[in-house]
């Protein structure tokens, strides 16, 4: 069981008041706010730590670069890497992303296939429609039912030894559906296609297992998970890693340079050119040591029960439609009223202090799906309360009120 | 009128209102109020694409002045747009491009033209402005 009071306490924007109204905050989605700890460690390394990594020979620069690793460690724990050097820093999943498509640009030919889903975050379409054109591959979609759920018939019909990755998410932004990815990876594998999965909203819910899931690439964001923005990882199995090219040139991802010929360093650092965002790197530690203090196995059961009392609740509202009813679904809540637009309602109920999202959520091909020009939704975290789903469900009818 | 005469009108309206309800509730109500574009011109090359909410906006050239008709898929911004008609539509392209728009502050609305809202607004305004500026250099 989770002391929610106690909870909220570590969160000190949980107690601020928008327009003289306690801030409500659905928009966990987007980004999740942050812990003291997490707060102050960005403090005490800015304080205390301070110093670029890799390369100084100084004391600073060693306990900095320690921290950094020490943190890298803690992921790989997090997510049951292999190895630490199989966990690639970055800015966040859209740059993971990124740089595993363009080093696929190096293995794809004319002809080869590229499966992505019908629901995917723009940030999972757009790096493979540029490999496609860069490369002469195709984009091929997984597509979706009424429910918000992959076809997984249409999916085994669309893998074929010309698929040569596979790139899904865990858990859609959109709608909330959870994805059955370890079979969609077994059956990927059976073709020879590599698999990347776009865990940007599936792990503020769950911890991945990616040994056990055997995908080949998993990325996600930090600022989702109580961390700071700006800093992302990208987990690759080693093979992959010392397969894909790196994706830019710069610092500490040389071995060594001259004007002739440039030899790459070894993993991790062959994906970490430049000064990365050390702050980011070593605070994102401290905010996975949170969650799993927490434990998700609470935050998915409460979460869980978030879920079902605010659809249940929303759903006593007349007029009113959800999209995404998969079976298997996150603590996200997509929704319509009649015809009223998603804007109108996200504005009102913004002057009451409620913060959520409105609008195509960067996923325009399941808004054209539907025929809709957008969704508002609700997303829940595990410092949500029920109490909050009553003051926002009210909201919402106040809102409906003033707009029919 | 001018623009002046009219924005200091609209403030007038406005400040009789209490609070944001009452004020979203007028604007909700002129949202409602009428088609604002004839409907042959929300075409495609007449639409501004905001993240959130689309707008139309289309020019037409009234022997001096510009008359400017437009419509949204949500009706705050719809609402908004009428009041931005009002001020602006049926007046010389100089006076357009002199007026600026801080009568929408005056009146509690000044987050809905923030760049950040993605509701087509500031796009409108930036468009309305450039008509303006081409039918004065055309003329």
């Amino acid at each position: 069981m989770l002391d929610i009071n106690k909870i909220r306490a570590d969160f000190p924007i949980l107690s601020q008041q928008i327009y003289c109204k306690p801030l409500i905050y659905f928009d966990n989605g987007a980004t999740s706010q942050k812990p003291k700890v997490v707060i102050d460690a960005i403090t005490k390394y800015y304080e205390q730590l301070n110093a670029n990594i890799h390369r100084g020979v100084h004391k600073l620069s060693q306990d900095a670069t320690d921290a950094y690793e020490v943190s890298r460690g803690k992921i790989q724990n997090h997510i049951n890497a292999k190895f630490p050097y199989e966990v690639i820093f970055t800015s966040g999943t859209t740059h993971s992303i990124n740089a595993v498509a363009n080093g696929f640009a190096s293995i794809l030919k004319t002809g080869d296939e590229v499966l992505v889903s019908a629901l995917e975050h723009h940030s999972n379409i757009v790096p493979w429609q540029m490999l496609c054109e860069k490369t002469g591959a195709v984009l091929k979609v997984i597509p979706m039912n009424e429910a918000g759920e992959l076809i997984l018939s249409d999916y085994d019909n669309l893998l074929s030894n010309k698929t040569k990755i596979v790139t899904v998410n865990h858990i859609s932004n959109a709608l909330g559906t959870i994805n059955p990815i370890e079979y969609m990876i077994k059956k990927a594998h059976e073709v020879g296609a590599a698999v990347l999965i776009d865990g940007a909203q599936a792990t503020p819910h769950l911890k991945p297992d990616v040994q056990a899931l055997d995908c080949d690439f998993y990325v996600f964001s930090g600022h989702k998970i109580c961390g700071p923005t700006g800093v992302g990882i990208l987990y690759g199995k080693e093979e992959w890693l010392r397969k894909l090219p790196p994706y830019q040139g710069g610092g500490e991802m040389i071995a060594t340079v001259s004007f002739e010929k440039t030899t790459y360093a070894d993993l991790p650092h062959k994906f970490e050119a430049g000064t990365p965002n050390i702050e980011g790197g070593i605070v994102l530690g401290t905010a996975i040591d949170y969650m799993n203090e927490i434990g998700f196995d609470n935050i998915a059961s409460y979460e869980q029960e978030l879920l079902e009392y605010g659809t249940k609740k929303l759903l006593e509202i007349e007029g009113l439609k959800i999209y995404g009813t998969a079976k298997e679904k996150a603590s996200v809540i997509s929704f319509n009223i009649d015809d009223i637009h998603p804007y109108d309602i996200g504005t009102i109920i913004d002057k009451l202090g409620i913060a959520v999202r409105t609008g195509h959520h960067c996923a325009q091909p399941i808004m054209d799906f539907f025929s809709i020009p957008g969704t508002i939704r609700a997303s829940f975290a595990f410092y949500n309360t029920k109490e909050e789903i009553d003051i926002f469900v009210e909201a919402v009818k106040k809102a409906k009120m003033m707009l029919t | 009128m001018t623009i002046q005469e009219i924005q200091d009108t609209i403030v007038d309206e406005f400040s009789m209102f209490d609070d944001w309800m009452q004020r979203y509730e007028y604007i909700i109500d002129l949202g409602k109020a009428l088609p604002l574009i004839d409907e042959q011109y929300k075409t495609e090359d007449n639409i501004i694409k905001g993240c959130q909410s689309k707008v139309w906006v289309h020019a037409e050239q009234n022997e001096d002045k510009i008359v400017f008709t437009a419509d949204s898929d949500a009706i705050l911004t719809k609402g908004i747009i009428a009041i931005l008609i009002r001020a602006f539509s049926n007046q010389k392209a100089a006076d357009i491009l002199e007026a600026n728009t801080d009568f929408i502050d005056e009146i509690g609305l000044k987050e809905h033209l923030s760049p950040t809202r993605a509701n087509g607004l500031v796009s409108m305004i930036k468009q309305i402005k450039m008509y303006a500026l081409a039918y004065n250099a055309k003329n």
